[in-house]
């Protein structure tokens, strides 16, 4: 028999994984690993912010997150500074500057590694509720907002004159990215996020052959890792978030090898009658 | 006001600065329903800069543009280019920015020659089947205002005749207003109601000259082509040198060309001008 904690883990885990496919997309369409980076890892200031002001962790790391994606849309259009460069400092900045806040609280007992690799195997009730209540609603704006956001990341000009706002549709993904980086902190930690956001989703890529299938299709690969990696760690002692990235990462190299093609190769490709 | 007139979008006085540098400037422009109007000039002489400020994409630093409200526009960008990281095939890329009905994905597909190509993923269509592609999804939709930016580059010249004779058959069928804009400095279409030569400002426009009563066209166009296609003679009081200044009419020469220079207003004489005064 499973353990309840275990079970817990493993609906947690799965609800995290499905939320995040479908943003995952846009984040390998759109390049913004570093973006997604920069987040979760200022999220861990927020996790410092929420223990300052004794409040709500999962809801101060939305609000930190919001701000810095606000101030980084905000950046981006003003900087001379590559969008490149600026995000990649400040991803690696908002970790430090986390970290020596923590430091500094000397009055609180912190899981440092906890926040930082998560820990999917305390997840609680509560948890789970989060993750599926904020999830379903994660789920619900993307489907509102699929096509235009799509319709703006093949290009934007074109989408912008036949009626799409895609700086309205910029501003509600950024906030969906805010809100899963606050949910899945828990169970993979910082550092571990933008991974379970992009590598599914790399990995379904060479499945796809159109948007939609790349979400559904990176969602199983999400949770397929979620499943592997948990019962990974629980055979070999291994600690669960990155058990489960290691196991994302096995999907993404098995789609790039030589047995990937085969499946790809007999998919129906373009029929050409010479017309 | 604008209802009443008929324009889909109109231009006045209209002009972008980037920078401190007129891209473009003193753009006065109209596309009525049923019109179509063909943009030429050479290259960076803001030809696509002013389609999207007609179509609200870039908001004009001078002058005015107005771009009727809740217009279907179907738009056709002179560059797109689909990361290998985006899985896209034809028939989803029809559907880009709406859903659209089945059959008509299916008559969009089939007169612009691509019906074979539904299945195959956008970013391995050669650039003349991608454009064919993406006038397949601007038709699509059906739309009031249809924007193409070079819609005939990588295309052959036969291809070519082709997409000038579909374009005007979607006019005519859809009554909507084209905006056209093309690399070819002489020939346009011939269904073309009005040419407008940029050059970091409005050269010349006017209408194109039939020629298919001409002996002369018909020779250098084939039989073909010519009810296809026209030319346009320039009408230019000023020149273009080189090195980017303007020599006018009255023989000065000045930095820039612009509506706010004296030299506009002299007196206008008319010469059919070659290539080379044009660029
Ligand atoms: N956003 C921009 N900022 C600065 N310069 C620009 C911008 N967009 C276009 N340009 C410049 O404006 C000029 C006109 O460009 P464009 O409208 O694309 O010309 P065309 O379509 O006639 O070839 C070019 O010199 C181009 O380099
Ligand atoms: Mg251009
Ligand atoms: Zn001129
Ligand atoms: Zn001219």
């Amino acid at each position: 028999m499973l353990d309840d904690f275990f079970v817990r883990a493993l609906v947690a885990g799965v609800g995290v994984a499905l939320v995040a496919s479908p943003l995952g997309c846009f984040i390998v369409w759109r390049r913004l690993a570093y973006f997604g980076d920069t987040l979760s890892h200022a999220a861990l200031f927020g996790v410092a912010l929420a223990l300052l002001l004794e409040s709500n962790i999962t809801i101060t790391v939305f609000g930190v997150s919001v701000f810095i994606a606000v101030a980084l849309m905000f950046l981006q259009k003003r900087a001379t500074l590559s969008a490149d460069s600026l995000l990649g400092l400040l991803a690696h900045s908002a970790l430090a500057l986390g970290l020596v806040a923590l430091a500094f609280m000397t009055w609180v007992r912190v899981d440092l590694m906890g926040f930082l690799f998560g820990d999917v195997l305390s997840a609680s009730v509560n948890d789970i509720t989060v993750i599926y209540v904020g999830g379903a609603f994660v789920i619900s704006v993307m489907v509102f907002i699929w096509r235009p956001l799509f319709a703006a990341t093949v290009n934007r000009e074109l989408a912008e004159a036949e009626g799409v706002n895609p700086d309205r549709d910029d501003v509600v993904f950024m906030l969906l990215m805010a809100g899963v980086i606050a949910m899945a902190m828990k169970i993979v930690g910082v550092l571990l996020i933008t991974a379970l956001l992009i590598i599914p989703a790399a990995a379904a890529r060479r499945f796809a052959t159109g948007p939609e299938q790349m979400a559904v299709l990176a969602a199983l690969i999400g949770s397929a890792s979620v499943f592997a990696g948990l019962f990974g760690s629980l055979e070999w002692d291994t600690p669960s978030g990155p058990s489960i990235v290691v196991a994302a990462l096995l999907f993404f190299i098995i789609s790039i090898s030589p047995l990937a093609a085969l499946v790809t190769r007999n998919r129906p490709g373009p029929i050409v009658d010479g017309g | 006001m604008l209802e009443n007139s008929g324009s889909l979008t109109r231009l006045r006085n209209a002009g972008i600065n980037r920078g401190g540098r007129w891209l473009i400037r003193g753009v006065d422009m109209d596309v009525e329903r049923g019109q179509i109007v063909t943009l030429i000039g050479p290259n960076g002489s803001g030809k696509s800069t002013t389609a999207k400020m007609a179509l609200g994409l870039v908001a004009p630093d001078e002058g005015n543009v107005n771009l009727r409200d809740r217009l279907c526009v179907g738009y056709v960008p002179q560059k797109v280019s689909v990361d290998w990281t985006l899985p896209l095939t034809v028939s989803r890329f029809m559907a880009l920015t709406g859903r659209i009905p089945r059959r008509q994905i299916d008559e969009a597909l089939a007169v612009t020659g691509v019906s074979h190509l539904r299945n195959a993923e956008v970013r391995t269509l050669s650039g003349g089947e991608f454009q064919r592609a993406m006038l397949a999804r601007a038709i699509a939709r059906k739309p009031d205002l249809l924007v193409l930016d070079e819609p005939v580059q990588g295309v052959d010249f036969n291809g070519e005749i082709l997409i000038y004779e579909l374009i005007k058959s979607i006019r005519d069928d859809l009554r909507c207003g084209v905006l056209l804009i093309s690399h070819d400095l002489h020939v346009v279409m011939a269904a073309t109601d009005q040419v407008v030569c940029l050059n970091g400002h409005v050269c010349c426009s006017g209408p194109p000259v039939d020629v298919a009563s001409s002996d002369a066209y018909r020779e250098l166009f084939g039989t073909r082509a010519t009810p296809t296609l026209a030319v346009y003679e320039h009408t230019h009081d000023h020149a273009h040198l080189p090195d980017g200044r303007v020599r006018h009419a009255d023989g000065t020469i000045t930095d820039h060309c612009h509506p706010d220079d004296s030299h506009h207003h002299a007196p206008e004489i008319s010469e059919k001008t070659g290539a080379a005064d044009v660029g």
